[in-house]
């Protein structure tokens, strides 16, 4: 699966979640641009894994910091 | 060369905390984090600050810690054994009163072996990161105990957490997993924060048909929950399908120390590669003798056991009807959270209840979930009739002087 069609998938989950409507880049961060809350991250996590049927492990969350790490992350998983 | 400004401190990641400490301190309030009990009298009253102070957050909730057989036990230890063992469980730590305790478990829980740690915290610790490693998954509920995520960070394994107390997401997450992957499913009995069960059999049958081994922590329930006291899963009927069961000896059995014990046909081999167990001092003689008096004691608690049921709803539904909020809509266990409306309120709750003369827990994030700030009560079972309705007097002028009810 390619990354621009993951990347669409993405947007669409994290629209609801992102509340201010932050102006996205992959450069964007969950804790700071985002200011998401742990609550926030797990709820939103689980949202994504339904999305792609896949498992997001907290080892591999903690390497997750940015919009664009999300979709390479989410891209690799997938295959 | 260094030089004072430039050296970053290692402590600046706490200013955060120290700040809100701090303003919280200004106010004049008694620090409810460092309280000092100055005589304990009985299991439900001490003298702090000079005030007798009926003891509403102990988790003793068996009332073993002033029993005279556990008493007695533990004094002819101390003669017979001396202070301490100065060693590893695997060197000249075992002392015979150890293996008395671990009999005492595994006839306790019906099991066929147990394993005693220094505390509950390295049970967890010890257990969890030893048996989940590489390559393997462990899927857990949100809300676990420090002392299982802290397993998790020291193991090597995938942690997978899961909604609280959430059948449909642990199923979805243990389906996710990669075919031939080692699987472990944490789950609590009682969660200690808002007191509240999990629905072990409908959990465990999910985690069972995904093939998953079974960690059930079950510290809160212990010697009152479950016909026999086992717990929650023997209440629900499926302790059989649990793989292993974690406890501690520092709530209903009314010391310190932590076990784990399991069916597992190869459950020994942990005494050897189990490093919380290995590179750390075995409790001392005393506190095993008293442990073991103490579970043997608990196997024949009927009484004491509806007593404590009988003042979890008393005090339950008395909060209640005074207009608190409470972390379970029925009691579940003997914890009776009370939810506060913020931490400045709670503290203050925390400091007028303490003048009325009554202990409880102040809780806050990150140790509760969706960061509330809870007053948590933990019931005993030598708590009078009488005393559970002296304080539900003294919630009840504390909250209007707060302005909570």
């Amino acid at each position: 699966m390619d990354r621009a069609d993951t990347s669409a998938r993405i947007a669409a989950v994290i629209e609801p979640f992102n509340k201010k409507a932050v102006a996205l880049t992959d450069d964007s961060t969950f804790a700071g641009d985002l200011e998401w809350d742990s609550l926030t991250v797990m709820d939103f996590v689980a949202a994504i894994e339904d999305e792609f049927d896949i498992i997001i492990s907290m080892n591999q969350q903690a390497e997750i910091e940015t919009y664009g790490q999300l979709i390479d992350a989410v891209t690799k998983i997938r295959g | 060369m260094t030089d004072a400004a430039t050296t970053p401190d290692l402590f600046s990641k706490f200013d955060g905390l120290i700040e809100q400490r701090r303003a919280l301190l200004a106010n004049g309030i008694e620090d409810p984090f460092n309280l000092v009990m100055e005589k304990v009298l009985s299991p439900t009253v001490a003298v702090c600050n000079g005030r007798e102070t009926i003891l509403l957050g102990t988790y003793n909730y068996m009332g073993m810690t002033f029993d005279p057989d556990v008493i007695a036990a533990g004094k002819k230890a101390l003669d017979e054994f001396g202070a301490g063992t100065t060693g590893s469980r695997v060197l000249n730590g075992t002392y015979a009163g150890h293996r008395a305790v671990e009999q005492a478990l595994c006839d306790f829980y019906g099991m066929d072996h147990a394993m005693v740690f220094s505390t509950g915290y390295q049970a967890n610790l010890g257990i969890i990161s030893t048996i989940a490693g590489k390559g393997d998954y462990i899927v857990l509920d949100i809300d676990s105990h420090a002392s299982i995520w802290d397993g998790c960070k020291m193991g090597d394994a995938e942690v997978v957490p899961f909604k609280h107390n959430d059948i449909e997401a642990m199923e979805k997450r243990l389906r996710r997993i990669p075919e031939g992957a080692g699987k472990l499913v944490v789950l609590e009995g009682v969660y200690s924060m808002l007191g509240d069960i999990a629905p072990l059999k409908e959990m465990i049958a999910v985690a069972k048909a995904h093939g998953a081994m079974v960690l059930v922590d079950e510290a809160h329930s212990m010697g009152f929950i479950g016909p026999n006291g086992r717990g929650v899963a023997e209440d629900q009927g499926v302790l059989d399908q649990v793989d292993f069961v974690i406890g501690t000896f520092s709530k209903s059995v009314g010391t310190v120390g932590g076990f784990c014990v399991s069916n597992h046909p190869k459950f020994e081999i942990l005494r050897l590669v189990c490093r919380p167990y290995v590179f750390t001092a075995s409790l001392p003689p005393s506190v095993v003798h008293t442990a073991a008096t103490s579970i043997r004691k608990l196997m024949h608690a009927g009484d004491k056991r509806a007593h404590l049921w009988e003042n979890s709803r008393t005090l339950h539904a008395g909060l209640i009807a005074r207009g608190f909020t409470l972390g379970t809509q029925t009691p579940q266990s003997a914890i009776i959270a009370v939810i506060m409306p913020d931490l400045e309120r709670g503290a203050a709750m925390w400091e007028a209840l303490l003048h009325e003369g009554l202990y409880v827990n102040l809780a806050r994030p990150p140790a509760t979930p969706a960061g509330m700030t809870l007053l948590r009560c933990s019931l005993c079972a030598e708590h009078t009739a009488e005393q559970v309705q002296t304080i539900l007097g003294m919630f009840e002028r504390a909250g209007k002087t707060v302005g909570i009810i």
